[in-house]
């Protein structure tokens, strides 16, 4: 017990908490970097995968169902080995690190958000397409105007929960060194052995962005309800 | 205006509607009557092609819609629908969702579409709550809303589909009122309804159905005080 209390009282005045933070500053805005960009391209993915899973073509169905189901049944870790080593190996496909996290983040979250566009976009009452049709909208029209700003409001949470996700799995990405903020820290606990600061602060560190990022949700959420 | 020449319609294996033949003149109000699910709902939406047409022809003015070539965006500006449970947009004001259909299908300048908008609510009452959205709307506000945006195209005939029936009994007046004026103004109407006190005072015809056959169809005061079918009868018997 007062062994623990000393030990407390050491961490207070530990130099690694300032030492590991340039690391740490450096690795998150890689971070951030992958994942702005992964996600923009995943939204941009899931909207035309999401839609294609409401297609009346069998063909087009078919194939935005087997890119879901693929993506979400492997671990996005696997994703990411594949796209970098894999892919290089056998077909002489080359992307640097952070390209190939990129797209890793792109094609993963691309899966998730087409779940949630089409849940998204099923949710809206089937009057909703009957009455833009009956006045003469055609159903693009009715899709543009009427369909999606309605969907759009539900799909923003689920949409902000993916990013906070994708944030976090990008983490993953210290087995390719993309340099981004887990890598960093490890880089840090390399050079001094220590581990504890470094990993606590780690934490923190995500924990500074996704901790506003949910309550911004949540501000939203209740603004939705009511 | 309408004729409809052996129209069937399926669902899959189920027939929903068998052999119907009707005609409505200009200016006519059409009113159908039937026990739920005996097609009445199907028969309304093979007006505007919100279902495909199985078998048969159904002709609006010189053009038949059953015709796989036509343009089906252009039909459905001549002819309104109105819905059972008002459908209206939500996330779009009252006046927004009367203009859109003029501006995005018939390419009217928004100015122009504001002034006949804002005269089309006037004349459902409802010019006051042009800026407001529907969810601040009464039941028959909506539908009344819901009537201005069919309008807005300027239809030849206009379909309602139990427009009153997800309506509080108090408020079922003033969108049958609405109603009453556009049948006295001339408009071709078809409405589905239970309302047999609007059927007797505004309908020119009545068209009994029962399990997707036309059973019946005559004035009103025969319909009602002489029906000749006995699957006519029984249905009067319980409803009046
Ligand atoms: N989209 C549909 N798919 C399958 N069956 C339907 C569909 N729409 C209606 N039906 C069936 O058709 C029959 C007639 O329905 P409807 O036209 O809604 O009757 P009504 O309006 O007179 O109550 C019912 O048995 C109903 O279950
Ligand atoms: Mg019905």
């Amino acid at each position: 017990m007062h062994d623990l209390i000393e030990h407390l009282m050491e961490l207070t005045t530990s130099p690694h908490w300032g030492g590991v933070l340039p690391y740490l500053i450096e690795g998150i805005q890689i971070t951030l970097y992958i994942t702005f960009i992964g996600v923009f391209f995943g939204l941009i993915l899931g909207i035309v995968t999401g839609l294609a899973r409401l297609s009346k073509s069998k063909i087009i169905y078919g194939l935005a169902t087997c890119y879901i189901e693929v993506i979400r049944g492997t671990p996005i870790l696997v994703q990411v080995l594949f796209i970098y080593f894999a892919l290089a190996d056998f077909f002489g496909i080359t992307f640097d690190h952070l390209t190939a996290g990129i797209i890793a983040i792109a094609i993963n979250a691309g899966a998730y958000v087409a779940e949630i566009v089409r849940g998204g976009v099923a949710s809206i009452d089937k009057g909703q397409m009957e009455a833009g049709r009956s006045i003469g909208l055609s159903s693009f029209q009715t899709m543009r105007y009427i369909i999606w700003p309605q969907a759009l409001k539900r799909m923003i949470p689920p949409l902000g929960n993916q990013f906070i996700i994708s944030l976090k799995d990008t983490s993953l990405f210290a087995v390719i060194s993309t340099g981004e903020a887990v890598f960093m820290g490890r880089q840090y606990v390399a050079t001094t052995g220590v581990y504890f600061e470094p990993y606590f602060m780690m934490g923190l560190v995500y924990l500074s962005i996704t901790i506003p990022c949910m309550i911004i949700l949540r501000a939203y959420e209740r603004k939705l309800d009511v | 205006m309408i004729q409809v020449k052996d129209l069937y319609k399926s669902f899959g294996d189920l027939q929903v509607l068998k052999d119907i033949n009707v005609e409505v003149k200009e200016q006519e109000v059409v009113c159908v009557i039937g026990p739920s699910g005996s097609g009445k709902s199907t028969f309304l939406r093979c007006l505007n092609l919100l279902e495909e047409v199985t078998s048969g022809e159904v002709w609006i003015e010189d053009e038949n819609i059953a015709d796989p070539s036509v343009n089906i965006n252009q039909l459905r500006t001549k002819v309104g629908m109105v819905f059972q449970h008002f459908n209206l947009f939500p996330h779009k004001t009252v006046l927004e969702n009367v203009t859109i259909g003029p501006i995005k299908v018939k390419g009217e300048a928004k100015e122009k579409a504001d002034i006949e908008a804002v005269s089309l609510l006037e004349k459902v009452g409802l010019a006051d709550k042009a800026n407001d959205y529907p969810r601040s709307l009464s039941g028959g506000q909506k539908q009344r809303v819901a009537i201005a945006r069919a309008l807005a195209m300027n239809p030849r005939v206009m379909l309602f589909d139990e427009p009153t029936s997800a309506l509080d009994p108090e408020l079922v007046g003033d969108v049958l009122a609405v109603m009453k004026d556009l049948a006295k103004e001339g408009m071709t109407m078809v409405v589905v309804t239970h309302e047999m006190g609007f059927a007797r005072e505004v309908g020119d015809r009545v068209i009994f159905m029962d399990e997707g056959y036309m059973i019946e169809e005559g004035d009103p005061e025969q319909i009602f005080n002489d029906p000749q079918h006995s699957r006519t009868q029984a249905f009067l018997s319980k409803i009046l």
